[in-house]
This record gives structure tokens, sequence and C-alpha cells, in this order.
């Protein structure tokens, strides 16, 4: 279905964007650690006039179970403005849901009724192993297709794994991205730089070694990623890899600057295996090449093994785990989740190289275990996650839960599900909001991983003209 | 080739130019991603060079045919082949794929020679070429000759539309560039596509009409 003027969600440019109307309903992945009951799709009211504000106003369930909902994006946004390939009269109205652990990938239906989700489409594991792939992972909205991340091939629980696209319009899998992948084998995230035909790509892990959970002999070996690779989005062949150094285990996710004229984004590492730091790099372009410049180090914490789960003890501190970053549409503030320490650290990186942090909020924590403020004597498992930034960057949501088998380790007691969210000082500096606080059952048994905000948010577009 | 003629070709030209998909939205971000409006200016005629060769190929053969074969018949046809096409591309809702923005001049021609084709323009045109009367038709005797000079009849028609394309997609993109902004676009991207499909459509009924 077309439209007559152009999708009013798409923006030219992100400071066209940052004046977008604040976001009305909050999508958020929920999904059962023991694939009894089906994963979900539970949207929550996010109007502060609303009396249900703060709460779970809608819930789809999916036909299956056992899908390991993850992460998830649009079916169209902003780049569908970018002057190459134009189609800004689609409407971004279909959320695109893979299963990490099923290979499904579902397409669901927001716009007709945005409080009940409708899937429209189900797309089988077997035609994404047509196009080489399983383990689904990251959705961006490209100029000429969806693009899928996906953590393994086809066949087995092995690599490599890479991106596939799928078409704008059916949906279906049209296939492997890649002409020539060089020597890329692990696979996780990816994102662009559009107006300068390059794509990023980051490292976790093939199936095999992270689907039942860490292996501690890869970590300590460092088997897991630690590369970034840089493609030639328009040839699709790899152009560069520029390794971190084997000691930076866990190269996750991928936030270029939003505004085109910037070549340069962050990119967070879980853990360092010296001494269990968690860092933020930025890759930026150096007389040509692209060059990684590790620009904040967060260190460990001491704590007695017995506050610590097995797999920590011999340790005796508590590592931060980076698992999430986000960039505001700004550019101007970095958000650091530290999922093992429960603290969510904001950075004023207008100087990309230089961050300064403004603002720290804790939460949860493997040791800390902080309890949200509408609910003081509960103490929280699980840490700030997965961060979301709404599109004027005045409001941050984060969830709990990083990964069924990992949250397991890392939280034996049980994980929990919550969604808290945060208001952002005009110059930095996080306050939680204590009348937003879905959490435990309200969510239904499920553990929720990522949101998205109605209409679009701080990872979910990309734009080709400059701010 | 008569004024009217020429003012239709030219008001087609302009209505390729104003659309942003044909290429002045493109020139637009090649200046706006150097900070250089002489990026902008020097992205225009490559852009339009494109379109040229897209429309002028259409053109050269339905002018080159109906210098030798019966006019009604090209008109039948031809109006036919834009029916159909103006009807497929008002139903399907595929766009124009294209990943890359880093293009050379060659490229950037030959991107707009692809964009053009993938909408038609040259198509679009049909309507006047197969009603305007060939030089031929006064000659006769001398067919194998005839071809090549309509044809050229036809690669001159293109060359008043392109005139025209590239003088509309020169003021939209320094307007834009240089006062209005692109935001404009949220609110003033019409679906010039829709309307396009619809137009062809329109013209072809027309084309059939004239010369059944």
């Amino acid at each position: 279905m077309t439209r007559w003027t152009p999708d009013p969600t798409f923006y030219p440019s992100p400071s066209d964007a940052a004046g977008a109307p604040a976001e009305q309903l909050a999508y958020v992945a929920a999904f059962d650690r023991s694939a009894q009951q089906p994963d979900a799709i539970a949207v929550v009211d996010t109007d502060p006039g609303s009396d249900s504000y703060g709460q779970v106003v809608g819930w789809t369930d999916l036909p299956h179970t056992g899908d390991e909902l993850h992460h998830f994006g649009w079916n169209a946004c902003s780049s569908a403005l970018c002057p190459t390939a134009p189609h800004p009269h689609v409407s971004r109205r279909y959320l695109i849901v893979p299963g990490l652990r099923s290979s499904r990938i579902y397409v669901i239906d927001v716009l007709d009724d945005p409080r009940s989700p409708r899937i429209v489409k189900e797309i089988p594991a077997s035609s994404l192993a047509a196009a080489g792939y399983s383990r689904p992972h990251t959705i961006h909205c490209g100029p000429d297709g969806i693009y899928v991340s996906a953590l393994g091939n086809g066949t087995d629980g092995d690599g490599p794994g890479g991106i596939a696209v799928l078409d704008h319009t059916t949906f279906d899998v049209r296939g492997k991205w890649e002409v020539d992948r060089g020597d890329q084998f692990l696979a996780y995230d990816f994102w662009w730089h559009l107006t300068r035909d390059v794509l990023v790509t980051s490292e976790w892990g093939t199936p095999d070694m992270i689907e039942n959970g860490i292996v501690p002999e890869l970590l300590l070996g460092r088997k897991y990623g630690h590369r970034l690779h840089f493609w030639d989005l328009a040839k699709r062949t790899l152009a560069q890899t520029v390794d971190l150094g084997d000691q930076y285990q866990m190269t996750l996710e991928l936030r270029p600057a939003h505004d085109p004229s910037r070549e340069y984004g962050f990119v967070g590492v879980v853990v360092s295996v010296e001494d269990l730091s968690a860092s933020v790099w930025v890759w930026h372009r150096s007389e040509g090449e692209f060059a990684v410049t590790k620009v904040i180090d967060i260190p460990a914490e001491p704590a007695p093994a017995s506050s610590l789960p097995p797999a920590l003890q011999p340790f005796g501190a508590v590592p931060p785990l980076v698992t999430d970053i986000d960039l505001s549409v700004d550019d101007k503030f970095l958000y650091v989740s530290c999922w093992g320490t429960g603290e969510l650290k904001q950075y004023d990186v207008s100087d990309p190289f230089h961050p300064v942090e403004v603002g720290s909020v804790r939460l949860g924590g493997i040791v800390g275990r902080v309890a949200h403020p509408s609910d003081p004597s509960s103490p929280l498992s699980g840490g700030p996650q997965m961060v979301e930034v709404s599109r004027d960057g005045k409001r941050v949501y984060v969830t709990n839960s990083l990964y069924g088998s990992w949250d397991d380790q890392f939280y034996p007691d049980g994980v929990g599900a919550w969604l808290a969210k945060l208001d952002v000082g005009s110059s930095g500096g996080m306050t939680l909001d204590e009348r937003f606080f879905p959490h435990g059952d309200e969510f239904r048994g499920r553990r929720v991983h990522q949101t998205r905000l109605q209409g679009g948010d701080a990872s979910s577009d990309s734009y080709c003209f400059p701010s | 080739m008569s004024w009217g003629q020429i003012a239709a070709l030219a008001g087609l030209g302009a209505f390729h130019g104003l659309n942003p998909a044909m290429g002045w939205l493109f020139a637009v971000a090649r200046g706006m991603q150097e900070r250089s409006r002489t990026v902008l200016l020097r992205s225009l005629p490559p852009i339009a060079l494109g379109h040229l060769a897209s429309v002028a190929i259409v053109a050269a053969v339905v002018s080159a045919t109906s210098s030798i074969v019966a006019a009604n018949i090209v008109g039948i046809v031809g109006g036919s082949v834009l029916v159909a096409f103006g009807l497929w591309r008002l139903l399907s809702e595929r766009h124009f794929r294209w990943a890359g923005m880093r293009l050379s001049n060659t490229q950037l021609i030959g991107w707009s020679f692809l964009m053009s084709s993938a909408h038609g323009a040259g198509l679009m045109l049909l309507p006047v070429l197969a009603t305007t009367p060939m030089p031929a038709s006064e000659h006769s005797g001398h067919l194998a000759s005839l071809g090549p000079m309509a044809a050229l009849e036809g690669v001159f028609a293109s060359g008043i539309h392109t005139v025209a394309m590239f003088t509309a997609m020169a003021i939209c993109a320094v307007l834009v560039y240089e006062y209005v902004g692109l935001n404009i676009l949220r609110r003033a991207w019409f679906n010039v596509d829709k309307l396009w499909a619809g137009v062809m459509v329109g013209a072809g009924a027309l084309t059939i009409a004239l010369t059944v």
C-alpha cells in the first residue's frame, strides 16, 4: 500500500529527526527461556498523559515456541529518502522480528492497530538457510532492501555468519549479501555509512560458541570475536579488517555517527580477558584507511567470591560487561550499558576521541542488586542491557535480559524481567522515571530483550543528508 | 514539429525534472555531503545526460519506425505498450533498487540512465512523437534513408525535452540547497510516481485514440 505523501516518520537528516514528536508506544521483544510458552511482542504505553502510562497495554503471542526473540527492526525508515533509490511513499508499518534461536523471521503489522500487533508473514528458517545463513540478529532498513545479519551458516552450528537481504515489498529472502567476504567468519552486528558506501560488521561467535552459554575455555583462549570489518557497500566486498587485539573479546554493538558528514562510530567490547575490564572504541578514517582507538575503559569491580556466580568466583571481581551502547540522534551522548555491574553510563561524545562521563545510574547488577526507586525494597536482578534512546534524545529505555543461556550463568537465581525509563537533562545527567517500570508478572513470565519506539528511535534509522 | 509539440516535449521535460527521484535530490545530497554548491552544480549535467540517453533511445526508435510503417500502427502498438507499462507502474509496489552513493561522473550518467529507463521516461514522449508528421511522408521512394533521418528528429525531440528537464532540475536543486531546506520533502514530496503512471496510461490511451 503506497502513500500520497512521505511517511511522516521519515526525516532527511538527523537534526530533522531530533524534532520528531515523542513516542506514544514502545514495542518490547519478550521471550520464554523455557520455550514452553510462545515468545511475544509486548506493547508498552509511553505517553505520560495516559492513565496506562508505563503499563503493558498490548500483547501479541507468536504462533511457535522457542524462537528466542532478540533484536528487531522496521521494514522502512528514513533511508527511504536516500536519493539514489528513493521510495518515501512506503509506510513504516511492519516490525521485522527474528527468532535468534529458531531462525524464523516474523513480519508484524503495527499500523492497523498499534496496540495489537498482527503477524502478517512468517519467513521459515529454510528460506534464510537457502541464502546460507541462520540465527538472524540485527535488522536495518537499507536503501535497496532490508538487511539482516546472521550468526551462523545455513547448515550447522558453525560459521560463517553474514548478511542476507530481504525484499522491501514481499519480504522474501533475496539471498546472501556478500560477494567476497575475505577471511571474515564471525558475525554479529552491522551498520553503515550510507553516503560513503561503507558497511561495518562486528564479531561475536558462531552458534556453537554461544547457544549453550559462554564457554570459559573459548573466552580465555581468546576465541570470541575481536575484529571489525569494513565493506564496500556497493560492491559487497570486504575492504579492510581491523583487529582490536585478541584480549578484547566480543566486539558487539556498532553505532556509527548518524550525521552522514561524519565518518566515525563507536563499538563496545564486552570484556578484556587481561583484567575483566570493558571498553568502547571509536573507528575513524585515517589517511584513507580505517583505524580504531580505545576511548573508554571501564574497570572490573572487586567483589567477594561469596556474592559471585560460580563462573566469576575464581576472579573475585565483577566485570562491567558492556553489552550494548547507543548513540543519541544528534551524535552528542553515548549510552553504555554495564550489564554485569548494573550501571548505565552516559558520555558526552561531542569530541568522539575524548568522551566525558556526564551521567551514571545504577540498577540491578550481579553484586549490587540495586532496586528501582518505585519499589526500593525489591532487589533487582539483571542490569541495564539493551538501550534505546528517543529521537529527541530526552528519554532512554533499558531492558534487562542479555541472552537466555548467558542470563542463567551471570544471574543464576533468575534474571527477572524489567523495562526502565530515564529522563535526560539538557546538558546530560539521567534520572529514573518512578512512574515507568513495567516488570515481573506484567511480562507474563517472559524475559525482555529489546525495545523499539513507535515511529523510530536512535538505533533504527539511517540518514542520507547531513544536518 | 509544431510549437504545440515543442511545448508538450518541454512540459514533459519539466515534469521529469521536478521529480526528486530523477536526480535533483541526488545532486543536492552530493552537494550537502561535500558542503559545496559546486559539487551540486557539477552533478547536474551527468544526470541530464543519462536522462537524455534514456529518452533518446526510445524517441529515435519510435520516430524511425513511424517513418517506415503506417503511423496508426506505431500509435496503436506504442500506445498499448504505454498503457501496459503505466498500469504496471501503477499497480506494482516495487521501487528502483540501487546501493552506493559515491559515484563518478560516468557512474552518475549510468545511474540516471537506469533510473529514467526504469520509470519509462522516454515512453512518455510517445504521444508527441507518434503524432509528429515525419519528413519521410513527404518524399517517397527513398525509404532506406528515411529511418535515420526520422531517428534524428527523435533525438532532436529528446534534446528539447532534456533542456526543459535540466532547467527544472537545476531550479529545484538550487532552491532546496540554498533557501528552502530538505524538510520541505516531508510535506511536498507528492507521490509523483503514481501520478506519473497515471499520466502514462492516459497518454497511451490518447495516442491510440489520436491514431485510430
